[in-house]
């Protein structure tokens, strides 16, 4: 099979990979593989790393990979805090070492209708939550990415409200699936990508997964989310991938893979129904969207 | 000659997709790029369309109207890429799907509308049209352009999903158009009664 042009990392991306690894920390040791990992073929890094939506830095898939080198992501920290027995500042140095670092190769739905096949690279979020021992009154987990208006310039025009926020439901944090993601690739993450520190839920639609984090605050109550508070009838908390539910705009019953001419259709849970689907026994998904 | 020149000039943004595509530079969703870059053009022909009265007047270069019709129909040929890709790139032919498409979702009800408007406009503006049609009806049936290019407008802006900047500056151009037409001044009317080409 002949080589594409898109799928060779062009001498500009892997110099600047190069001068971003010479200051951070170098590449990780070969991480674990996971058998969680879907066997699919990975979408390739320049079309992971340039085709991105982080509305912080544009509105346009193209802008994230041209505007995030203006994130300071060290030093990095995440406030931990809320209903947990210890709450605390974590350092992105602690977090890398706070559990083996797996590869986690998981497909990735947006909600635009689109998809992709990522190598991640991190560990489950559980590790970090049973860590801080959460109280038995907090039932959800609210996470914030971080903001800088002079770090994020064009974030004034995304027309949603900044900073960003998300939340999951405690069993779906603790959810094996759900990865706290410090790398792709087996490199660390790029800025446009969510560096240095994102969750990944792949059976939810991509704009579930936060990325940058800088705060995550346990909580008792359905914490807001970013896209169901500046648009409720289109984006709710639960955000399930799901073909049978449509977006009010557009059908989710099938995808177009990144990469593939011909659209496939989109599995419930994202493919991921056997890990996932138990918890939301008895609720009718039509209403929570 | 000059006018051959606006031609080729009005065919550069499907070359430079063309040319683009064949060296893999249309970005990671290179359907989703032709999508965009078809619609933008579409817009961006109507508005070129509309810009030739108020031009005229306010370069005071009559003989723009030379290029009036062919400007429209390349906003029509860049419309029919755009529902060629549609409809082949993104509903593969699948006519249920598309009917679903135009009556549950808005904007592209707003965009089917924009390009049946446009198609007839297409159709008569040649010559004998005209002739056939006489100068008043013809005009009159071509004052839907206004509408295509308003329904342009709302298409792409319920597309979009929160920042409306593009389809506001579509909206803006649209309207600064609109409002030079109201400012006509008298004495300049464009259209003589006899039925000669409309201006």
């Amino acid at each position: 099979m002949p080589i594409r042009h898109s799928q060779v990392t062009p001498r500009s991306v892997y110099l600047n990979r190069r001068a971003f690894l010479a200051g951070a920390a170098a590449k990780f040791a070969t991480p674990g593989k996971s058998l969680l990992s879907t066997t699919e073929t990975p979408t390739p890094y320049q079309d992971v790393t340039t085709y991105n939506n982080f509305y912080e830095f544009g509105t346009d898939k193209s802008q994230p990979a041209q505007r995030a080198h203006t994130l300071i992501t060290s030093p990095w920290s995440v406030t931990i805090e809320g209903l947990v027995a210890r709450p605390r500042v974590i350092d992105i140095d602690e977090i890398l070492k706070l559990a083996p670092l797996e590869e986690r190769i998981y497909r990735m739905r947006c909600v635009e209708g689109w998809s992709m096949v990522i190598p991640w690279v991190g560990f489950s979020l559980s590790e970090l939550i049973k860590r801080v021992e959460p109280l038995s009154k907090a039932r959800y987990v609210a996470f914030q990415s971080f903001y800088n208006s002079k770090q994020m310039p064009g974030a004034g025009w995304a027309g949603i409200p900044f900073p960003y926020v998300e939340g999951l439901r405690m069993d779906e944090a603790l959810n094996p699936l759900t990865l706290l993601c410090v790398g792709l690739y087996g490199d660390v993450l790029p800025k446009q990508n969510g560096a240095p520190v994102r969750i990944v839920v792949p059976w939810k639609y991509g704009f579930k997964s936060v990325k940058s984090i800088a705060r995550i605050r346990f909580v008792e109550k359905e914490p807001p989310t970013t896209w169901s508070r500046s648009n409720p009838a289109e984006y709710g908390f639960y955000s399930n991938v799901n073909p049978k539910v449509d977006h009010p705009r557009w059908s989710q019953a099938r995808e177009r893979r990144i990469g593939e001419f011909f659209k496939r259709d989109t599995l419930p849970f994202n493919g991921y129904g056997p890990q996932t689907a138990s918890m939301y026994d008895g609720m009718d998904l039509r209403k929570y969207y | 000659m000059r006018k051959a020149l606006v031609f080729l000039l009005c065919l550069a943004p499907l070359a430079l997709l063309v040319w683009r595509g064949a060296r893999h530079e249309l970005g990671a969703n290179p359907i989703e790029f032709i999508t965009h870059a078809t619609g933008d053009w579409t817009l961006r022909f109507l508005l070129l369309t509309l810009a030739v009265t108020p031009a005229r007047r306010l370069l005071k270069a009559p003989g723009l109207i030379r290029y009036r019709r062919m400007l429209g129909l390349f906003a029509f040929f860049y419309g029919t890429l755009h529902l060629a890709t549609y409809v082949w790139l993104d509903k593969f032919f699948d006519l249920q799907e598309m009917l679903k498409d135009v009556a549950k979702r808005r904007f592209i009800t707003a965009g089917a509308l924009a390009f049946l408007v446009m198609a007839p406009l297409a159709i008569t503006s040649t010559a004998g049209w005209i002739r056939r049609l006489g100068g008043r009806n013809w005009q009159r049936l071509h004052r839907l352009v206004y509408v295509s290019a308003a329904a342009g407008v709302v298409h792409y802006w319920w597309l979009v999903k929160s920042d409306i900047r593009e389809p506001a500056a579509y909206g803006v151009a649209l309207a600064i158009l609109l409002g030079l037409r109201k400012m006509r001044q008298p004495g300049m009317a464009p259209f003589s009664k006899k039925g000669a080409i409309p201006g």
